[in-house]
């Protein structure tokens, strides 16, 4: 089974943001970077795809600048067999992204392509679907249970008060929720490795973008709060407020 | 230049579903900016209950469109009647739901436009869509101008309130056209957990930590059960250490939530759930710690031992509701 995962470099979510003098994006001055979460969940399940079958190919790909590499080393590292960088500075309309990528996936022969759910820096929630429509490929978003059997997939996903399953046939595109596997670390042996495995770079060919950001803001701080009380004494001071002040009772 | 506004609905099991009301109002702010129109698009195998209720919270058409496969979400037949519905439209809303979520961006990549996901407010402006939407889990919020025709977006559930305003309502049909069935859903299998999702709840009732072990979640449902509508969230710390379903995560790798009331318990307050659930409009914090970065979020705060406080307050709130 040949698989691609795609990959994104984030901001850590542990970050404080403070956004840069552009007034568009966040200053990335003393940041700390990491793959997001939920791509970890891929790259995770694409590893353990292929050790289940025995045999096949992952390739990891990631959309980004030259920093996108060391994200690209971490997949690397994990066990992911080779990786692309797909050069870009970017862009804040997902269709662009998933324009360049469906170029490059288009063409690779992959049974499955796998994405996180969603990016923690930008939430925009589409780049999976996006590239699978423009792929003509059956795609189940945000799973948290998958099994292939017979190119046949089984995919349960949360939905509101329910699990909806899910079935399609490969090749297949599937984003990746939390709780479909818990992602390894990459072991010593594995950063050695991943130092002499290939890494390519070539430019991306990003879509033209019909979204523009216009600014990005901090969010209005809340009024500050009050300590009500200590201990069960406080219970009915806090009813009280929430029925005549908060009004939510 | 008036504008034709199409607001996607949600059914399940042939009932609409509360946010589509949300969805219509949301559509409604980008219609009555130009003095233009809103049609609801409900697809499902067959009648609706409630679809002809829409007119009175703000929709001119009421759309159906009618398949037998559209019993259950049919991601490919809903974007291929979505798509092929969309011309002549100035945006298509959706709810940003698990539906909506998986549906709107296979519209958007069909029509190939672009997609704002998630967004809290938008409006009409020169003839193009702009739209705030929280991203980095809401600790910064983005502004974003959708410059092709139709804007596709999705609107965060709880944010645009229901509001009734009474137009005609006049019933129509969507045709659906001849779609490849990529995906079927099969089935939707009850949750191993609660049953209301924390991100489309009214009150949600979160634990931590501080509960000290999983069974004495019992007193967050308790109390979540006290107020009739509220969900129970949770902190990543207790979803990491297995206590809870991911569903219930609340943060910025779980869901982030907008209720009226948020009741964190025993949940000392770390910058990625205070991200997931700064946008509720009562926060409330119970915390043996008075230190505590919560009690800086939270409106009103007390301190003390959970064990105690949370079993008195669900009696009062029961007391409290029963009154009523």
């Amino acid at each position: 089974m040949k698989i691609a995962v795609c990959l994104k470099r984030v901001a850590d979510t542990t970050s404080k943001i403070v956004i840069g003098a552009d007034g568009k994006s966040i200053d990335e001055a003393g940041l700390k970077f990491v793959p997001n979460p939920y791509d970890e969940f891929a790259v995770e399940e694409a590893l353990a795809l292929k050790e289940k079958a025995g045999a096949g190919e992952t390739v990891v790909y990631s959309l980004g600048g030259d920093s996108a590499a060391e994200t690209l080393r971490t997949a690397l590292a994990m066990g992911i067999d080779r990786a692309v960088l797909l050069k870009s500075p970017g862009s804040p309309d997902g269709l662009a992204v998933a324009q360049a990528l469906a170029a490059e996936l288009g063409t690779g022969g992959y049974d499955l392509i796998l994405f996180g759910k969603l990016a923690v820096d930008d939430y925009n929630h589409q780049v999976g679907g996006m590239t699978a429509e423009l792929l003509g490929l059956p795609c189940i978003t945000a799973v948290a249970h998958l099994t292939i059997d017979g190119g046949v997939v089984e995919a349960e996903r949360e939905i509101e008060g329910g699990i909806e399953v899910a079935t399609c046939s490969l090749p297949a595109v599937i984003t990746c929720d939390k709780g479909l596997n818990n992602p390894r670390l990459p072991s010593l042996k594995g950063i050695m490795a991943a130092k002499k495995k290939p890494l390519e770079t070539r430019p991306a060919a990003l879509g033209d973008a019909t979204l523009e950001v216009l600014g990005l803001e901090l969010p209005p701080e809340r009024q500050p709060g009050r300590i009500v009380g200590e201990g069960v004494e406080a219970v009915p001071v806090l009813l009280e407020l929430l029925r005549t002040e908060a009004k939510v009772l | 230049m008036a504008s034709r506004i199409l607001a996607v609905m949600e059914q399940r099991d042939g009932a609409l579903r509360k946010v589509s009301r949300e969805v219509v109002a949301a559509a409604r702010r980008l219609a009555d900016g130009s003095g233009g129109t809103v049609d609801a698009l409900v697809l499902a195998a067959g009648p609706v209950a409630d679809a002809d209720s829409l007119g009175r919270f703000g929709a001119d058409h009421v759309l159906v469109a009618t398949h037998p496969d559209f019993r259950l979400y049919q991601p490919d037949g809903f974007a291929a009647t979505i798509g092929a519905a969309a011309t002549g439209y100035a945006a298509i809303v959706f709810a940003a739901t698990s539906t909506g979520r998986d549906l709107a961006p296979r519209v958007a990549a069909r029509l190939k436009v672009a997609y704002a996901s998630d967004v809290t407010a938008l409006a009409a402006e020169d003839g193009a869509v702009t739209v705030t939407r929280p991203v980095y889990a809401g600790k910064a919020l983005q502004r974003a101008r959708l410059t092709a025709e139709p804007a596709v977006v999705s609107v965060r559930p709880n944010t645009f309130p229901a509001v009734e305003s009474p137009k005609a309502g006049e019933a129509g049909t969507v045709e659906v056209p001849a779609f490849a069935t990529r995906v079927t859903v099969r089935e939707i299998k009850a949750p191993t957990q609660a049953a209301l999702d924390v991100s489309e709840a009214a009150v949600v009732v979160s634990g931590g930590r501080g509960l000290r072990e999983p069974a004495n979640f019992r007193l967050i449902e308790e109390l979540a059960a006290a107020f009739g509508n509220a969900a129970v969230g949770a902190s990543r710390a207790v979803v990491d250490a297995g206590w809870r379903d991911h569903g219930a995560q609340v943060g910025q790798t779980g869901k982030t939530v907008s209720p009226g009331l948020y009741i964190a318990v025993g949940i000392s307050g770390a910058i990625q759930h205070l991200a997931g659930m700064r946008t509720a409009k009562t926060i409330v914090a119970i915390n043996k710690d008075k230190d505590a970065p919560i009690f800086k979020t939270a409106d009103y705060g007390i301190v003390g031992d959970l064990f105690e406080i949370v079993p008195r307050l669900t009696e009062e709130v029961r007391r409290a509701r029963g009154a009523q």
